[in-house]
């Protein structure tokens, strides 16, 4: 086949672009420019699509043997991910531009324009598995595994998507790099979100939504406990950071319960009223056969599963949880895997719209 | 060689020689045989007077091909270093002459070791600069200079305008505006790095002060150019030590390459009426079967007065750098024109400069024939392009459909 291989350069994106060679495939090298402003250097581990991620991954694939492009996807980047997770935040949601990024940049902009050039397929260094049964699984290094924020891709999408490396831990991709001349092999993995250089995301968000001064109330009372500089800087399950001045009443630490953007309020309380049983989500993408299932869900980046019941229907999902979850934010995925011993399978996917408390586990 | 490359070299069709073109085997040779030899020519023993004796006698072969006196060539890295030391040395030592001298002119359309020196001496040096606007051909009016000329020149203390543009291939009207400085006492540059074994080239009967020429485009290696800079010329120099040449640039001379790079000049000179008539054919055997393929392509730059091997389209609808991975997937080797250093494709500043839109800027593709290329190169071209441009348009379309 003919396929693009998305390189970041990063030593995932080198290798899987090196596999797709060795799989017989006639690869091309993409380095995608997403930042407006890409005559800046990395530093530390943070950013990306500096120039020297750019020169990185020219010269992976110079040592690979492919031919290397630059496409400039900075317009539908910041388009589709970077005024979309500003947006979500401003509606109280709490986004994962991560997702975002491959369901309407990397298998989307790229992979329409890869198509539309003669392209069958794009491969990424994901970790994650996509066989010859057209299952996505996690990565057998499931502290790496990727598939919740590949879980939104449809099956037209996944049709023409190539992981190499699901099969590997980073440890083995490390090595694999170094053993094949790679200078990436050791650089630092990625972090934080790649267009906000410094991790401050709540700074990025106050210099684009500007300051919003509002109210902090518990939840149980209605009581005003504080104040808060602009409710988007606030994430369902948060602790930290919240500087209320007069203390719970029995002492214990209060967390962000939900965000109210039309109030501008944010309401807190105990970790227990953070429980919900049961999710709601919209924009379902489903590849399981059957609309009603026992599976386990997963409802945040690199979160903990809880087995649930899962109902779908064309516009909707439903899970009842078998056990409470707390920090459960709108805007957030919610995956669906059917464990599996050759890696669990995901059936489908979801954005929350809300969690609620609906039995009482007491 | 190459390693999992593809296509095979031998199987390629390069049409990119205004980028680079092959060396010429008399420069390799002539490379080889002095690269073997010891001396610094600064050296006084026998050994550098051996090495000084080859990098004289290739000054005076450069001179001679080009009508100018051996005292009025220095050698350098390259065209982009005689291209900031005419520009920023000409400008420093006018100025530093005469306080009044702030005024730098340079066409729209230079290749950016010019443009980019003009812009660093107006945010560093307190340069009023000031770019020569172009016609839809890519030429500067000579009018319209003279009217500049009348106005300011008193205090223009340089001007560069190129002998023949890098991406379209037009052919400046060099002489009457060498003439025009000439007549108000300002020193004229022109970068000829495009020009030398193509045009004619005539050093002292062009009336300019300064000529820039590099290597690598006549047939010899990479790394090593020339300035001719008139006898009466101050010129601040931008790298100090030695003083190696005239005063004016400083470093060891590279004595293989200085050897190499006069083959080269003497032989694009000597040949270049044959070259001409050869590759100006095929070029007008490529341009005719381009437009006879895709009959909307445009070509740009001026239809007569241009280079003998520069074709240069616009393809309507196209992104240029979808050509470019679609015809290199296929082995045949041309050029966007210009990339930035993170290699974002940009529109090109040259056809921005004559007039076109931003979608026709970034749908063009230059092809530019040299001394190895043949009919076969063509038919290779024409094999591929017609598919090529339908595939991009496609993919060209799905970006305005969003």
């Amino acid at each position: 086949m003919r396929v693009l291989a998305a390189m970041s350069g990063g030593v995932d994106s080198a290798v899987a672009a090196a596999r797709a060679r060795d799989a017989g495939h006639d690869v091309t090298g993409v380095h995608l420019a997403l930042a407006r402003n890409p005559q800046t250097f990395r530093t530390g581990a943070r950013g990306c699509c500096t120039l020297e991620d750019s020169r990185d991954a020219r010269r992976a694939a110079d040592v690979i043997g492919i031919p290397f492009y630059v496409w400039d996807m900075a317009e539908e980047f910041h388009d589709s991910v970077v005024d979309d997770f500003v947006n979500e935040y401003a509606a109280g949601r709490t986004p994962n531009p991560c997702l975002r990024c491959n369901e309407k940049i990397k298998f989307a902009a790229v992979l329409d324009r890869a198509v539309a050039l003669g392209f069958d397929a794009v491969v990424t260094g994901h970790h994650a598995r996509l066989g010859a049964d057209g299952l996505l699984r996690r990565s057998v290094d499931l502290a790496k595994d990727q598939s919740y924020v590949l879980a939104v891709l449809t099956r037209a999408q996944l049709d023409r998507a190539i992981f190499p490396l699901g099969d590997s831990t980073k440890e083995r991709v490390r090595a694999e790099a170094a053993e094949r001349g790679l200078a990436v092999a050791d650089k630092p993995d990625s972090h934080d979100i790649c267009f906000i250089a410094d991790g401050d995301t709540r700074g990025f968000l106050e210099s684009r939504l500007g300051s919003a001064p509002g109210d902090i109330v518990d939840g149980r009372t209605g009581e005003r406990l504080g104040a808060h500089n602009g409710a988007y800087g606030f994430t369902v399950g948060q602790r930290k950071g919240l500087d209320l001045r007069v203390p719970a009443a029995d002492g214990r630490p209060r967390y962000v319960l939900s965000i109210t953007p039309v109030t501008n309020t944010v309401t807190v309380g105990p970790r227990e009223d953070l429980e919900v049983d049961v999710v709601t989500a919209d924009r379902p993408i489903w590849h399981g056969v059957d609309t009603r299932v026992d599976c386990e869900v997963q409802l945040r980046a690199h979160g903990e599963v809880v087995p649930a019941s899962v109902s779908v229907a064309s516009d909707a999902l439903v899970a009842t949880l078998q056990s409470p979850a707390r920090g459960v934010a709108a805007g957030q995925a919610i995956v669906a895997y059917q464990p599996d011993p050759e890696g669990d399978i995901v059936l489908g996917s979801a954005t929350i719209t809300a969690g609620s408390r609906v039995s009482s586990h007491a | 060689m190459v390693t999992g490359g593809r296509p095979k070299l031998e199987a390629m069709a390069y049409l990119d020689h205004a980028a680079t073109t092959p060396m010429l085997p008399a420069a390799l040779d002539a490379y080889v045989a002095a690269a073997r030899e010891l001396g610094n020519p600064s050296s006084l023993h026998a050994a550098g007077r051996g090495a000084r004796r080859l990098v004289e006698e290739s000054r005076e072969r450069i001179a001679a091909a080009l009508g100018a006196r051996p005292s009025e060539v220095i050698f350098t890295g390259g065209g982009t270093e005689a291209d900031n030391l005419a520009v920023k040395g000409i400008f420093w030592a006018r100025r530093d002459a005469d306080q009044r001298m702030r005024r730098v002119v340079a066409s729209a359309v230079e290749h950016h070791a010019v443009l980019d020196a003009v812009d660093w001496l107006g945010r560093h040096e307190g340069a009023e600069t000031a770019l020569q606007p172009v016609d839809a051909a890519g030429r500067v009016d000579p009018e319209a200079f003279a009217e500049l000329v009348r106005a300011h020149g008193h205090e223009i203390a340089v001007v560069s305008v190129q002998w023949a543009n890098n991406e379209v291939g037009t052919v400046q009207p060099v002489a009457e505006l060498a003439a025009l400085s000439a007549a108000a006492g300002i020193p004229f540059h022109t970068d000829a790095v495009q020009a030398v074994g193509q045009v004619p080239v005539d050093f002292a009967a062009s009336g300019a002060a300064a000529l820039t020429l590099t290597g690598h485009k006549v047939g010899g290696p990479v790394g090593v150019g020339a300035l001719l800079l008139g006898r009466d010329v101050t010129c601040t120099p931008l790298l100090h030590g030695g003083g190696q040449e005239r005063d004016v640039r400083s470093g060891t001379l590279d004595t293989p390459g200085v050897v190499a790079f006069a083959t080269a000049v003497e032989a694009a000179v000597a040949g270049r009426e044959e070259h001409v008539s050869r590759v100006a054919a095929l070029r007008d055997d490529l341009v005719e079967r381009v437009r006879a393929a895709i009959p909307d392509a445009i070509c740009n730059g001026d239809p007569a007065d241009r280079l003998p091997g520069n074709a240069h389209f616009s393809f309507p609808g196209c992104e240029g750098d979808a050509l470019l991975l679609l015809l290199d997937a296929q082995g045949v080797y041309c050029s966007t024109g210009s990339a930035c250093s993170a290699g974002v494709a940009q529109p090109s500043h040259v056809l921005l400069a004559m007039g076109a839109d931003d979608p026709r800027a970034r749908s063009s593709l230059r092809f530019s024939l040299g001394h190895d290329s043949t009919k076969a190169d063509v038919d290779a071209l024409l094999a591929a392009l017609p598919g090529a441009v339908e595939r991009a348009r496609r993919a060209g379309a799905w970006k305005t459909s969003r």
